[in-house]
């Protein structure tokens, strides 16, 4: 092997990456509020809704989880705008991201739901606790600590998998990449680089995640 | 420009055979590198343990797109030719031999201590302890998830489709290039995606669906 590295290129671009971390930050979290949003609504649907709405979700659910990522923002991108849709390839890769998270979230959610054992409720109306404190000590808090670990892998996933928006020419950290490959031809670094970006942001959000679920979630329960 | 006829409709079809290539590929790679990297991950020698660690660690918290884009702009210059064949079926099998790994080594811890001690106490060696003791026991638990894990597989080759690899996306984005069809030509390619992945969805659910009937007997 005799090539030499050569990442002064790619250093030397660091605000342009910088840049392109935090928009990739940015497309993930709009896109988990809008995913959840959307989840909220299908689980509560699919737990307690009419039967034509639970088949819609369900069908909703399984072609979401059954084709690939790619070809959903193909789909956003190239076919929506064709039947008279126009936006912005930023828009698109975003509504592609929500719909995509919402069908995985909606499972998480309804397993939250159903982990409140109907005892527990019970036992709370027998301590006497109002209506509010049942609903927010005895469903909600065992309710998220019960999704918590899936909706924050969930999370890292979707952060992982938005790199693919880069291929509809999205921005975010792939695409300054790919536009840094092209003006300076030191592609191996500059994936290196990015790649490693990557892997800091997925070590620091599940470090801050489990942060969070220590300080808010950390008591025992029947688990 | 041409309407989208049944010629096209037969080029994304036929292109749906690579697709199930390269799946095949990523996932028989994958398991004889999963197997490595979960019995590495549950082994008693420490450096073992760590590297295995820091293998599932970098596959699990880097997008797979990059993966691909480090071998496939990587190889040609640590000195390798490759074309989009050779760069996706690395990319992916390593890419699964991670999350099959991490997968199967939940399986393995899974299995009660007892056993293994009980294997210790009749002597039985490491190789013996696994093939008849432990890895029985543990496939079991497999089954469902790994069934489910072939469907990540099957989406994650229409990556491929980037650099260049003709698959089902590819031949898709081909098709639409021509016919500047693509509400048509994107549904055909999805619904080629959800026949081969649905079933397997299915059937992952059903067994994970009995097995744990059989738990709560």
């Amino acid at each position: 092997m005799n090539y030499s590295f050569q990442f002064g290129a790619v250093f030397a671009a660091w605000p342009l990456l910088l840049e392109g971390t935090w928009k990739t930050i940015e497309l993930s979290f709009l896109a988990m509020l809008g995913g959840l949003a959307v989840a909220i609504v299908c689980a509560w649907a699919k737990t307690g809704g009419p039967a034509p709405l639970r088949w819609l979700v369900n069908a909703y659910i399984e072609l979401i989880r059954n084709t690939p990522f790619l070809v959903q923002l193909f789909f956003f991108f190239f076919a929506l705008p064709a039947i008279g849709l126009r936006w912005s390839a930023h828009t698109a890769a975003l509504t592609a991201m929500i719909v995509n998270l919402g069908a995985y979230a909606t499972e998480i959610i309804r397993a939250g739901i159903e982990a409140i054992p109907r005892g527990q409720i019970e036992a709370g109306l027998a301590l006497n606790l109002k209506a509010h404190e049942i609903f927010r000590y005895v469903v909600l808090k065992p309710a998220l600590k019960a999704i918590y670990p899936a909706l924050t892998s969930q999370f890292i996933l979707l952060m992982l998998s938005s790199s693919v928006v880069s291929v509809i020419s999205a921005d975010d950290l792939t695409s300054v990449a790919s536009n840094l490959q092209s003006q300076t031809f030191r592609s191996f670094e500059i994936y290196i680089v990015v790649a490693a970006i990557y892997l800091a942001l997925a070590l620091s959000f599940s470090t801050l995640f489990r942060a969070v679920y220590r300080r808010a979630f950390d008591y025992p329960d029947r688990r | 420009m041409r309407t989208f006829g049944p010629n096209d409709f037969l080029f994304i079809l036929e292109a749906a055979r690579w697709t199930l290539a390269l799946s095949l590929i990523a996932f028989i790679g994958g398991a004889i590198g999963g197997l490595v990297v979960a019995l590495s991950r549950t082994s008693d020698i420490p450096w073992l343990r760590s590297a295995s660690a820091a293998f599932i660690q970098l596959f699990q918290g880097t997008p797979l797109l990059l993966q691909l884009f480090l071998i496939f702009f990587g190889a040609p210059v640590l000195g390798f030719d490759i074309n989009p064949w050779v760069a996706a079926g690395v990319a992916l099998v390593l890419n699964s031999s991670a999350f099959l790994g991490q997968i199967w080594r939940g399986c393995v811890e899974a299995i009660p201590r007892g056993q293994r001690e009980a294997a210790d106490a009749l002597s039985l060696s490491y190789r013996d302890r696994m093939r008849d003791v432990i890895l029985p026991q543990a496939v079991r638990i497999a089954v469902a998830p790994t069934v489910g894990y072939m469907v990540q597989i099957i989406k994650g080759t229409s990556l491929a489709a980037i650099i260049g690899f003709t698959e089902v996306t590819r031949a898709g984005q081909i098709i639409n290039n021509a016919t500047f069809q693509p509400l048509i030509v994107f549904s055909t390619v999805a619904a080629i995606y959800f026949v081969l992945c649905w079933p397997l969805s299915l059937l992952a659910a059903g067994i994970e669906r009995r097995h744990r009937r059989v738990l709560a007997r």
